[in-house]
């Protein structure tokens, strides 16, 4: 995409603070996949203060449960799933130092104050996009829960990404502001 | 006219390509809707995606990769001639059996589950199945296979007759408006008016299946698509909710005879990636 900004992660929190809602990156380097029963668990542990499958500092975590990989391709269709599903475990998340969260659809008052707190971004990847979300995926390996199937952790290893930027560290959401903009009576 | 003797195996081979050929094959009417869309789109972030959504198609048709990773559930609408035989076995064993093996063969995702137990059956079979019959000796079968970020954001109203035609327009724009960016925008709007709950929802989900850009015949419905798909577009939610001109590809609306006492209206959203196929036997 013209006009992107590339981003490795780990994200230090200098990276963080200067994206703003509207951007368009490329995320390229390591980033892990979880969905609903992945969250439940990683918050277990949380709690119980055991130690977690991957460090979280600087990590972005990917919504997805992609399609089984044909012969030969690390991964299936791979795009986004829904978000809200995952607020009542995010905060917590980033309070242990998440700084990305990739998904689809807007998030919850809860999500965005941790958002804001401890420096953390939202993108939004294209829902419905699988087959070419799936290119960017270098190599995909199962880190935790494989008995979770497509719901398993994964260590993805991704090249140019294509995401962008809907909430950022400011408490900016573009599923409202961008709404609003082109929103007619 | 005699009658054509049809083995169920045909049946199922049928339903497996179909639900490969879906999920793989994004339609040229929707492929054109994508690149005219592009044309209209005035949020670069909106343009962005449906550069994406095009190029997505692309490489889905030519590497075999599913569009989406919510390979859906199935629903076949199936309309067999009053002068068919089928044999050596039954009908509904022979779609899910097809099914079975499109989603093995395809690499495509088991979403199907118990909906209380939530324990997954691993083949995404059963499929819904919708049957009727019809004069001749041929069997049509309409397949979709129908994600449900767009399904969960479908509702059905039976409305009292006071309510109106801005009533149900009010309700098929509010609903759009509630669902924002959850169904996957730019969506198809399927809306069914008319017959019972049940009725109004089959309907509206039999209109999906018609190709974005075609009219009703009927011209006073034509012209209400048209005024919905305006209002819904003036939303401004967007590609993917994130802002924008297009929220809606197109409006199918389809009606039957109803009750002095109802009008019963359903919305069934379809999200871009409207995966559906038809075959005829
Ligand atoms: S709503 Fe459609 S495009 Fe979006 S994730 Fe679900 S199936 Fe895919």
């Amino acid at each position: 995409m013209p006009g992107s900004v590339v981003i490795h992660p780990p994200l230090s929190d200098d990276t963080v603070d200067k994206l703003a809602i509207g951007d368009r990156v490329l995320i390229s380097g390591v980033i892990y996949s979880a969905r609903d029963a992945a969250h439940k668990r990683l918050v277990e542990l949380i709690r119980e203060n055991r130690p977690l499958p991957m460090d979280l500092a600087g990590q972005i975590i990917y919504y997805v449960g992609p399609t089984p990989p044909q012969p030969g391709m690390p991964i299936g269709a791979a795009g986004p799933t829904t978000s809200y599903r995952m607020d009542p475990y995010a905060p917590i998340l980033i309070e242990k130092g998440l700084k990305g969260m990739i998904g689809k659809g807007a998030r919850g008052d809860a999500v965005i104050e941790a958002m804001k707190r401890y420096r953390a971004v939202y993108f939004a990847a294209t829902g419905g996009a699988g087959a070419l979300i799936s290119k960017t995926i270098k190599r995909a390996e199962v880190v935790a829960y494989e008995d979770l199937g497509t719901e398993a952790i994964r260590r993805l290893e991704v090249e140019e990404f294509p995401a962008i930027v809907v909430g950022d560290v400011r408490g900016n959401d573009l599923y409202r502001d961008g709404r609003m903009r082109y929103r007619r009576e | 006219m005699g009658v054509r003797e049809i083995p169920v195996d045909r049946i199922t081979e049928v339903v497996r390509r179909l639900c490969i050929e879906a999920n793989t094959i994004l339609g040229d009417d929707v492929v054109a809707a994508l690149e005219t869309s592009l044309a209209i789109e005035e949020s670069p972030v909106g343009q962005d995606v449906f550069r994406q959504l095009i190029r997505n198609a692309d490489i889905a048709r030519t590497e075999g990769i599913p569009l989406c990773q919510d390979t859906g559930m199935v629903v076949v609408f199936l309309e067999i001639g009053q002068d068919v035989h089928l044999t050596r076995g039954d009908l509904e064993t022979a779609v899910n059996e097809g099914v079975r093996q499109g989603y093995r063969d395809g690499y495509l995702r088991a979403s199907t589950l118990d909906p209380l137990t939530r324990k997954n059956f691993g083949d995404n079979t059963p499929a819904v199945i919708h049957t009727r019959i019809v004069p001749g000796d041929r069997i049509k079968v309409a397949l979709a296979a129908k994600g449900f970020g767009s399904e969960n954001m479908s509702q059905v109203a039976l409305f009292p007759p006071s309510h109106g035609i801005d009533g149900i327009k009010k309700f098929v724009v509010g609903r759009v408006d509630a669902a924002g960016p959850n169904p996957c925008p730019p969506v198809v709007v399927g809306v069914g008016i008319g017959g019972t709950m049940e009725k109004a929802a089959i309907l509206s989900k039999e209109s999906l299946l018609r190709p974005i850009g075609h009219r009703h015949p009927n011209p006073d419905i034509s012209q209400l698509e048209l005024e919905l798909l305006k209002e819904i577009n003036n939303l401004g939610i967007g590609p993917q909710g994130l802002g924008g001109r297009i929220t809606a590809l197109d409006v199918h609306i389809e009606t039957y005879p109803t009750h002095i006492g109802s009008i019963p209206v359903a919305v069934n959203l379809q999200c871009h990636s409207g995966r559906h196929k038809e075959s005829i036997i």
